[in-house]
């Protein structure tokens, strides 16, 4: 996942502060999904607004869904043993970002990262 | 399983992590790396990560519970070699492992791994 | 009637060389051309590989609509076009206009076909009159396009440049801010800065913000993130350059520096950081 997203961002010619970014907030969102969601999957594609070019990934699972996803947001609210950072962290790291999630029905997480 | 060898050198310990940190991987260095400060009674523990092109909260989380349990059994902790971009995402993450001493190569590492053990002990 | 009639891409086959001589004279005309931008060579050129392209497009019948795959020459083509034209210089009329100046030719050779036939004269007019109008605002948005690409590019460009990291002393750099600092800027400034912290092995970086007009809650935090990765590469900051009504903001705002170490001058800050990184070199030669 890791290694995919990289090639695409090196592909649509972003920095390489811009692929890290893209590539540790894909993986937050990869353990999310793993960790809480009990598994699922990754989607890339390449997206574009005018003139500029982005990335958009997005992470699906199938999982028991987030109940209070303001709350799953905040920096230092976890479920598990972590830091609470993956969900906001990765929200940081993105220029934009989207959560779709009700208990019961899963988590669908999407962000984009404009060049 | 893979593992990351941990190195002594007079009363340090030296590890470099070279590969794509995967979360068991990283796990096991942090039981590895407190096992032998407790057993060699280290002063001080050198972790270079400059072959690292991605760090996430996992890892980052990881490396100040190794510098915190270091504190604990007596021994600092100095990472090394952060890449730039790593350094600013870690901070856009949220992350700014304080408590952790930090060194632009081994070399300057380990003489701030000296002054702290000195100004320790003096 | 109309599978009666000559169907138009076979009157241009037919009379290739005649359009484009056509076409080629109304262009060079025409002061929307640009011949001091572009040399007649190359104009010619396009429009002989253009009318190529549109003529095979023509064949396939479907005139109405130049997004179908028949017509992905002439749009390849015209991208090409419009691009070094948007490149060159040209305004997005004069790069229009190289589609718009062959309705003249293609009527007047719709008017020689089908002088007795009126309504076919009509209809024909009014199908060809529209798709040269598509193709032509196609010229434009590809145009805009084009002139969106070299404004952020240039603004990336204007980016790099205006922050500039100079290299004081043996292990001491200084990064004098000018302008405000905004997310993507703060970026660039972050990694400038930690790529020169490396490559120069420097231990200490002075920020001086004598150029930054305000700092409000959100370019102290972004100089708060800018310190913090410093720190993480294993390197320091001090910041310097702080005029009176800026402290003032800072506490009135809450801001917390926490242990930034902060000088009013950057004489001052270097004076610190000469110090400290004497002192460090000496640590390391008594400890070695």
């Amino acid at each position: 996942m890791r290694q995919l997203v990289r090639e695409r961002a090196v592909a649509l010619g972003f920095g390489l502060v811009d692929q890290t970014k893209l590539v540790t907030a894909a993986s937050e969102l990869a353990r999310n999904t793993l960790i809480h969601g009990g598994g699922g999957h990754g989607e890339i594609a390449d997206v574009r607004n005018g003139a500029r070019l982005g990335l958009c990934l997005a992470f699906v699972d199938e999982g028991p869904g987030i109940a209070d996803v303001q709350q799953a947001l905040q920096d230092g609210y976890t479920t598990g043993t972590g830091l609470g950072l993956g969900l906001g962290g990765a929200r940081r790291l993105a220029s934009e970002f989207a959560i779709e999630s009700a208990p019961g029905r899963g988590t669908r997480v999407t962000i984009i990262r404009w060049r | 399983m893979d593992r990351i060898p941990i190195l002594k050198m007079g009363e340090y310990l030296l590890v470099t992590i070279q590969v794509d940190m995967h979360d068991q991987l990283a796990l096991q260095l942090q039981e590895d790396l407190t096992e032998r400060i407790s057993r060699e009674s280290a002063a001080g523990v050198l972790i270079d990560i400059s072959s690292l092109d991605v760090v996430d909260s996992f890892i980052g989380r990881m490396i100040g519970n190794i510098a915190a349990m270091a504190r604990v059994l007596d021994a600092d902790t100095v990472v090394t070699g952060m890449r730039p971009a790593v350094a600013i995402t870690l901070v856009e993450l949220g992350l700014s492992l304080e408590g952790v001493h930090t060194a632009l190569n081994v070399e300057r590492g380990m003489a701030l791994l000296r002054e702290k053990v000195a100004a320790r002990h003096a | 009637m109309p599978s009666e009639s000559p169907r138009f891409s076979d009157l241009v086959a037919r009379h290739e060389s005649q359009l484009l001589a056509d076409w080629f004279a109304q262009q060079k005309a025409s002061r929307a051309t640009r011949l001091d931008l572009i040399g007649e060579a190359e104009l010619e050129d396009q429009s002989r590989r253009f009318l190529r392209a549109f003529r095979a497009a023509l064949e396939s019948g479907e005139l109405d609509d130049i997004s179908r795959p028949a017509w992905d020459e002439v749009r390849d083509f015209l991208q090409e076009v419009s691009r070094s034209r948007a490149m060159q210089g040209f305004r997005p009329n004069e790069t229009a206009s190289f589609v718009f100046s062959l309705k003249q030719p293609v009527f007047a050779l719709l008017r020689q076909e089908f002088a007795k036939a009126p309504e076919e004269l009509a209809a024909q007019t009014w199908t060809l009159s529209m798709l040269l109008d598509q193709l032509g605002l196609y010229t434009t948005e590809i145009y805009q396009q084009t002139r969106e690409e070299i404004i952020v590019r240039q603004q990336q460009e204007l980016l790099e440049l205006s922050t500039p990291v100079v290299q004081l002393w043996d292990r001491i750099l200084a990064l004098p801010l000018v302008g405000t600092l905004d997310s993507s800027r703060t970026q660039v400034v972050m990694e400038s800065l930690l790529e020169r912290i490396v490559s120069s092995g420097s231990e200490i970086a002075i920020i001086d913000i004598t150029g930054v007009p305000t700092v409000d809650t959100l370019v102290a935090q972004h100089l708060l993130k800018t310190i913090a990765a410093t720190r993480l590469m294993g390197a320091d900051c001090i910041i310097s350059g702080i005029r009176p009504q800026i402290a003032q903001t800072i506490v009135h705002l809450g801001v917390d520096l926490g242990t930034v170490v902060t000088k009013a001058t950057l004489a001052d800050a270097f004076a610190v950081a000469l110090k400290r990184t004497r002192d460090s070199r000496t640590h390391v030669i008594e400890g070695a």
